[in-house]
């Protein structure tokens, strides 16, 4: 994958879709036809996409409510019986407002189990911030042996699904109505070197794949990217990274991974990043109007980088 | 009966010896629901077949646990000897990774509940039989994670499991509970009352609730008192987290002979 045209440039290709999502419920449809001990709870959404299998299954695909605590307990202790649980509902209301059900529940009690959220940081640009989720990241990295995954495409989350979800760890899938275009998914859910370069070292996690490629297509910088966020690729990261110049584009809050990132870096490397403020954010509007707010444009990541370049 | 309230007398002692030597262990509500972890643990290691699940949800009162299981033989005597040293198997909450005999490890409240209607929903989905028992205490129902649950569990005819109720009366210090039994029938509950001190009682319950079957979840309203045995603890907010002097150690011995 390592080449300087990976990908056409200058076209504008990211795009907004329910493709990642309207995924998510084939593949588990499909996994749950094929595999007895898997239970998937719904937190009263997504029900229309799992209509059939609540049909054909009505003891294994269950709309449970709209009560999360609840959710990831009986989650849990459906783990604890041998099934493997899928829990879906919207991000805050799983990682956030059920946060310790996921630390002991499952954290702590060394149980496996399967997350799968939509909204990620604002996808419902519009409902505003209690169903926005810049923090899922960095607050589930706070779990001792939480997987992670921001999958970029479709069949990334595919990928990370069928070789995480019977492993015995909880795993997190946050899915983005941002998608790439590219799909980058392999066996191991290992990174990839996107482009190579010697100048400066950008890191993408999950989407924002399309925008940093066309923004820095000209550029004699690196780019790296990674749909499994924990554990991540550290071997990618050390074999590379080497120019001292580190650029994070996170679409979740900006400094998330900057700390695993840095452990794995040549010392006294600058790090720089694009990702949410920390703050809310209370505008409305399109998820479009709020990425290009926050700063992941073309022009901004490629002033960004320039800017990276030029200081010492 | 008379050698099982004699067995009882000495896993009180062993549990306040215990608190005395580790200096940390919770007496009070050890001591309220030691009756229902024996009732559960003697008929569980009187069957053929295991098929139940018990989940004691108030983690804190994890020293009755201990001294349960010591007396049934299902973890070594020098675990209680180490409580809460670093190394220790057993520490103020129990763990289930360090205590395999366990369900869960407990410590935070309201967790329990929802987990045991897991493992319930769980057994029907495999076809298991057996029961799943919770154990929560009175305050702990302040939680809303077991009201979440309690809709739940009726709303699924969740029939295979029970929840016990250590109903000492804890929530009155913050928060009055009102009429239970009404609350729970109002939630679609079957609830059974009884004295959580009674063995005669427990038996009766633990037989009835696998031998008469119902499509709704249990509620068992086991009236305690928070210290049972000691009329210096009984009830005695000063004892939640306190442990004997070596003086108070000797009277509380001499009290339970």
């Amino acid at each position: 994958m390592a080449s300087q045209n990976a990908f056409p440039t200058g076209v504008r290709r990211i795009y907004f879709g329910a493709s990642v999502r309207k995924t998510f419920s084939n593949i588990v449809e499909q996994i749950i036809k094929r595999d007895e001990r898997v239970v998937a709870l719904l937190g009263d959404i997504g029900v229309h996409s799992f209509r059939e299998s609540m049909e054909l299954f009505p003891n294994r695909v269950i709309n449970i409510g709209i009560l999360e605590q609840s959710m990831i307990g009986i989650a849990a202790g459906l783990s604890k019986q041998g099934l493997i649980p899928f829990v879906h509902t919207i991000a805050p209301f799983m990682v956030e407002r059920a946060l310790e059900q996921l630390k002991i529940d499952f954290g702590y009690q060394e149980l496996g189990g399967n997350f799968v959220s939509v909204g990620a940081s604002s996808d419902y640009s519009a409902l505003g911030c209690t169903h926005h989720c810049p923090g899922d990241i960095s607050i589930l990295l706070t779990i001792p042996g939480f997987e992670l995954f921001a999958p970029g495409t479709a069949n990334e989350l595919k990928q990370a699904i069928e070789s995480s979800y019977a492993n015995s760890l909880p795993t997190y899938y946050r899915i983005s109505e941002v998608s790439n275009t590219e799909d980058l998914s392999n066996t191991e859910n290992k990174g990839t070197l996107v482009k190579e370069g010697t100048k400066c070292s950008v890191l993408v996690f999950g989407p924002m794949l399309d925008k940093t490629l066309d923004a820095l297509a000209e550029l004699d910088v690196e780019i790296l990217y990674f749909y499994k966020l924990n554990p991540i690729d550290k071997d990618l990261i050390r074999r590379n990274c080497q120019s001292g110049k580190i650029l994070l584009i996170e679409p979740f809050y900006s400094g998330t991974m900057t700390s695993i990132v840095s452990s794995l870096i040549p010392k006294r490397s600058k790090i720089v990043t694009i990702g949410y403020p920390r703050e809310f954010l209370r505008n409305y509007g399109t998820l479009q109007e709020h990425l290009e707010f926050i700063g992941f444009t073309e022009d901004k990541i490629r002033k960004a980088v320039v800017n990276l370049i030029s200081v010492d | 009966m008379d050698s099982a309230i004699g067995t009882l007398k000495v896993i009180r002692k062993r549990i306040l010896e215990v608190a005395f030597q580790a200096r940390e262990g919770h007496i009070p509500s050890s001591f309220s629901i030691l009756e229902i972890l024996y009732s559960f643990y003697l008929r569980s290691s009187k069957l053929l077949q295991q098929n139940d699940c018990f989940v004691m949800s108030k983690g804190h009162a994890a020293l009755g646990l201990y001294a349960t299981l010591e007396h049934f033989n299902l973890i070594p005597r020098e675990w209680l000897d180490s409580m809460c040293k670093f190394n220790s198997q057993l520490g103020g909450h129990p763990d289930m990774r360090k205590i395999p005999t366990l369900e869960a490890s407990t410590g935070s409240l309201g967790h329990g509940l929802p987990y045991g209607l897991g493992l319930a929903l769980g057994k029907s989905i495999k076809g298991e039989n057996g029961s799943v028992y919770v154990l929560i205490g009175d305050g702990e129902l302040n939680e809303g994670s077991n009201w979440e649950s309690l809709l739940v569990a009726k709303h699924r005819k969740v029939s295979n499991l029970s929840l016990i109720v250590d109903f000492n009366e804890s929530s009155e210090r913050a928060l009055s509970l009102g009429n239970l039994r009404e609350k729970f029938e109002s939630f679609g509950w079957r609830v059974v009352e009884i004295d959580g001190h009674s063995l005669d009682d427990l038996e009766r319950f633990f037989t009835q609730v696998n031998s008469k079957p119902s499509s709704l979840p249990t509620a068992l309203l086991a009236k305690t008192v928070k210290g049972k045995g000691i009329k210096r603890i009984e009830n005695s907010p000063e004892w939640h987290h306190k442990t004997p002097s070596q003086q108070e150690l000797e009277e509380f011995i001499l009290e339970l002979q």
